[in-house]
């Protein structure tokens, strides 16, 4: 039940992070995928920048995910992928993948990581625009 | 004794380099590291937080800090 975490600057394999957490103790898999999308605001994006502090990346996201294993004791494996670099429009930034006896409690771990990921995991994304580059949530 | 701390996105650009150096006496606790580093860049007081690492860990104003802490300032996150 170690949970499968990286963070990389290849292309996200949905795939193999679905096949890390299958389980035949697990009815349930659920993941949440985050793509790149065109638009910020209504501000026409190109690509994004991410740009990680891995090893406390790995040290929050290793918390976050034990703090789903308490709030929910029958979750099997958990797999977080997040991708870091220049990204496309479309492209995998990040996939969260759990897997649990039944649905309910998957759709609620996912949530939860995804959410709390988004909140403590050091990463950060600058968007890239026409006319210029931004990095996200920085100022008020 | 000195401290060095890294920096990660908007604060790496504000500051203008990737590690800073700070020169004794270096502040003794995040708190009054915080207050140097917004003294010496004041742009980093317009950010909507600013946290600091020590040791992968995020830290309290009063945590102490040593030479050999991996410290880092933590700009608002914006992962998934």
């Amino acid at each position: 039940m170690t949970p499968h975490l990286s963070i990389t600057d290849q292309p996200v394999d949905v795939a193999s992070a679905l096949a890390a957490v299958q389980t035949d103790a697990a009815g349930a898999v659920n993941a949440f995928i985050g793509t790149v999308r065109n638009q910020s605001g209504g501000r026409p994006v190109r690509r994004l920048h991410y740009e990680s502090y891995d090893s406390m990346a790995l040290t929050q996201l290793g918390h976050v995910v034990a703090q789903a294993y308490e709030k929910w004791p029958m979750l099997q494996e958990v797999a977080v992928v997040h991708r870091k670099g220049t990204l496309e429009l479309g492209d995998v930034a990040v996939v969260v993948a759990v897997a649990t006896p039944h649905r309910a409690e998957s759709f609620a771990a996912c949530q939860f990581i995804i959410d709390t990921l988004k909140q403590v995991v050091t990463i950060w994304k600058r968007e890239e625009y026409e006319d210029g580059t931004e990095w996200v949530a920085a100022h008020p | 004794m000195s401290l060095k701390v890294a920096l990660f996105g908007i604060t790496r650009d504000i500051v203008g380099t990737s590690v800073i150096e700070l020169p004794a006496p270096a502040p003794a606790t995040v708190g009054e590291l915080l207050a140097e580093m917004r003294k010496q860049y004041p742009a980093l007081g317009e950010l909507r937080s600013c946290a600091v690492a020590v040791n992968n860990e995020y830290a309290t104003h009063d945590h102490p800090l040593r030479t050999t802490d991996e410290i880092a300032l933590i700009p608002p996150v914006a992962g998934g």
